[in-house]
């Protein structure tokens, strides 16, 4: 019952790729509603961590726990439906489907009609793609997406693309939203942008967030709490502020200002 | 609210305009037909092309909608063929009305092969990449070999059953229904065009409605990305079969049309090149694209028949008119042309509705 307060915990959390050790003992304690940054530098381990979070890869040792219940079984169409969402580093849209197309395909989880009725156009498949119609709008409004809505999603502009992502993982009513750079791609601008609206969405959907960055500006700025990764391990845990002053990841990662 | 409006439109738009095409060609047809135009040999043709598109919109639906390459369809359309055939002569005296009986055939023509397509779909579509393909191009070969060594009889005292060797005694009023490689003979011709192009606008309605609900977007989710369609919860496996075997059954729908216009049915007529003749006609037609897939199968079946002039050099034409389409349609020119000509079109329209 402990683990209640906390939306994600691992312990002892690794995988092995062969006799390559890409993540060891990583261990993670995430408080609900937090907006917490996995930052390090390339070949950390960063986007393998989400990947075993989300059950793309099993991990060779360790638990992942969700708000309290275990996880690291589980299969990644069911982490999903257990409340885990994310987005992806090298974008996946269904690209040949529309916006809004992409958005409804992640609202299934609401829809209860069978093939029959779908097929035959009974009632409850209109009544049901009607409010999937209107909750995928809503999404795409608030992540100022709307006037793309009947564009394919490989014809976005890429910061768009990386929105579209966050709204359809939205979609799927997570409790806890991983963000795989989002920021990328983007200009100071939009990057601005996208600080505000991953507050709003935290706000709007009471969800926790959990991203990966290079843009210290950017993770400086939004996270509550952050972990830095060396080599698959963790290096440090702390406060922006902690992690800032912390002098190995200062010589691992961030440089120091006299350079 | 305009664009959801927009977006609705567009949605059935598609849909609109394959039941017109439909039946515009319906119509001329029968115009054609009551004025006495039509070449016999081109009547015998109809029932026939129109189960062929039938059966190259069901492989679409597998092909482009889903992503997944099926060399069986043949198979598919033999066992709703022979499935039709039976059912036909079996309640040929239950059920008198000729209509009612092709109705009732291809309902259970179309079960049979949903049901062989989900046998088939357990084990394969759990798996990646070529394996559905394989499969199902040995699916066809043992669906055509099992046929052709299956004698099949019905008499007074119910159905007679022998594989391999005709071991099968009937008595007297009894009937071969399935007779090893010989197939169905004296069967009865009961497909119309009429009721084709019903069938044919029914399951065009069933297609695109699958593709408008949930289960369509996750089938074209899990063809764009099956990682992240998983990582918004989608089923990939599930979806994928429910697919497979909607398209099975149609494919079987119009096998029972295809069967039920012969009088007699080899079950070699469905061998591994008829998979990959409507395997042709949706690549023509264009992946995913419903309209181009009716167009295609036309001309391409109808095609031989237009060149029997030339006698020897049929065939060898028939290629290079094929090649030549492919091209021709691939032509980055040639379809900005194209796409210039109607953009024109639909300007003017616009400015005529203004």
């Amino acid at each position: 019952m402990a683990n209640d307060t906390y939306v994600l915990k691992t312990e002892n959390l690794g995988i092995d790729f062969g006799g390559l050790t890409a993540v060891n003992n990583f261990e993670i304690e995430m408080k609900t509603h937090d907006i917490y940054g996995l930052i390090g530098p390339n070949g950390a381990g960063k986007t393998t961590i989400f990947n075993l979070l989300t059950k793309v890869y099993q991990p060779t040792r360790g638990k992942i726990y969700l708000g309290g219940q275990e996880i690291t079984n589980e299969s990644i169409v069911s982490v999903n439906k257990l409340g885990i969402a994310r987005t992806f580093q090298n974008i996946r849209l269904f690209k040949d489907l529309t916006v809004l197309d992409n958005v409804k395909v992640a609202l299934h989880h609401s829809i209860h009609y069978n093939l029959i009725e779908s097929v035959l156009k009974l009632p409850r498949y209109r009544k049901e793609e009607k409010e999937v119609e209107e909750k995928a709008m809503n999404l795409l409004k608030v992540l100022d997406l709307d006037e793309f809505t009947n564009s394919k999603a490989k014809n976005l502009p890429y910061g768009k693309q990386r929105k579209l992502e966050i709204a359809r993982a939205l979609a799927t009513s997570p409790k806890l939203l991983l963000l795989d750079e989002p920021a990328a791609g983007m200009n100071p601008t939009e990057t601005a942008e996208l600080m505000d609206t991953i507050k709003l969405i935290r706000e709007k959907f009471d969800i926790s967030v959990l991203l990966i960055e290079h843009d210290m500006k950017f993770v400086m700025g939004i996270c509550e709490k952050i972990t830095v990764l060396n080599f698959g391990q963790v290096l440090a845990t702390g406060t922006p502020d902690e992690i800032k002053n912390n002098p190995e990841v200062i010589a691992a990662y961030l440089g120091s200002d006299e350079e | 609210m305009e664009m959801m409006k927009t977006a609705f439109l567009g949605k059935n738009k598609n849909r609109s305009i394959c039941v017109g095409v439909v039946i515009l060609a319906y119509i001329i047809i029968e115009l054609l037909m009551f004025t006495g135009s039509l070449k016999s040999l081109f009547i015998n043709l109809l029932v026939p092309v129109t189960s062929y598109i039938i059966v190259a919109l069901a492989l679409n639906l597998v092909v482009g909608v889903s992503g997944e390459l099926s060399l069986g369809h043949a198979g598919f359309m033999s066992i709703g063929a022979f499935t039709g055939v039976i059912v036909s002569s079996v309640t040929s005296t239950m059920i008198t009305n000729d209509i009612l009986r092709l109705f009732v055939a291809i309902i259970a023509g179309a079960i049979v092969a949903a049901v062989f397509g989900f046998l088939i779909s357990i084990p394969v579509l759990k798996l990646q990449g070529d394996y559905l393909a394989i499969v199902t191009l040995a699916f066809g070969q043992i669906i055509k070999s099992l046929i052709n060594n299956t004698f099949l009889g019905y008499d007074a005292s119910g159905f007679h059953f022998s594989f391999i060797t005709n071991n099968v005694k009937l008595s007297t009023g009894g009937k071969m229904l399935i007779n090893g490689p010989i197939g169905a003979t004296a069967t009865d011709r009961i497909s119309t065009f009429t009721v084709s192009v019903i069938v044919l606008i029914i399951v065009l309605f069933i297609i695109f409605n699958f593709i408008n609900s949930k289960y369509g977007r996750g089938v074209m989710a899990t063809r764009d990305d099956r990682i992240a369609a998983q990582s918004v919860g989608i089923d990939v496996v599930k979806t994928k079969t429910i697919a497979f075997v909607l398209s099975a059954g149609i494919a079987g729908a119009a096998g029972v049309l295809y069967g039920l216009n012969f009088s007699t049915l080899v079950p070699a007529k469905f061998d591994f090149n008829q998979s990959i003749l409507i395997l042709v006609y949706v690549v023509l037609g264009g992946l995913g694209n419903m309209l181009g897939t009716i167009i295609s199968t036309s001309l391409l079946v109808l095609l031989p028949e237009l060149l029997r002039f030339l006698a020897d050099y049929r065939m060898l034409i028939y290629s290079v008119v094929l090649i030549s389409i492919m091209i021709i349609t691939n032509n980055p020119t040639i379809n900005k042309t194209i796409k210039k000509i109607f953009k024109k079109n639909k300007a003017e329209g616009d400015l005529n509705n203004g």
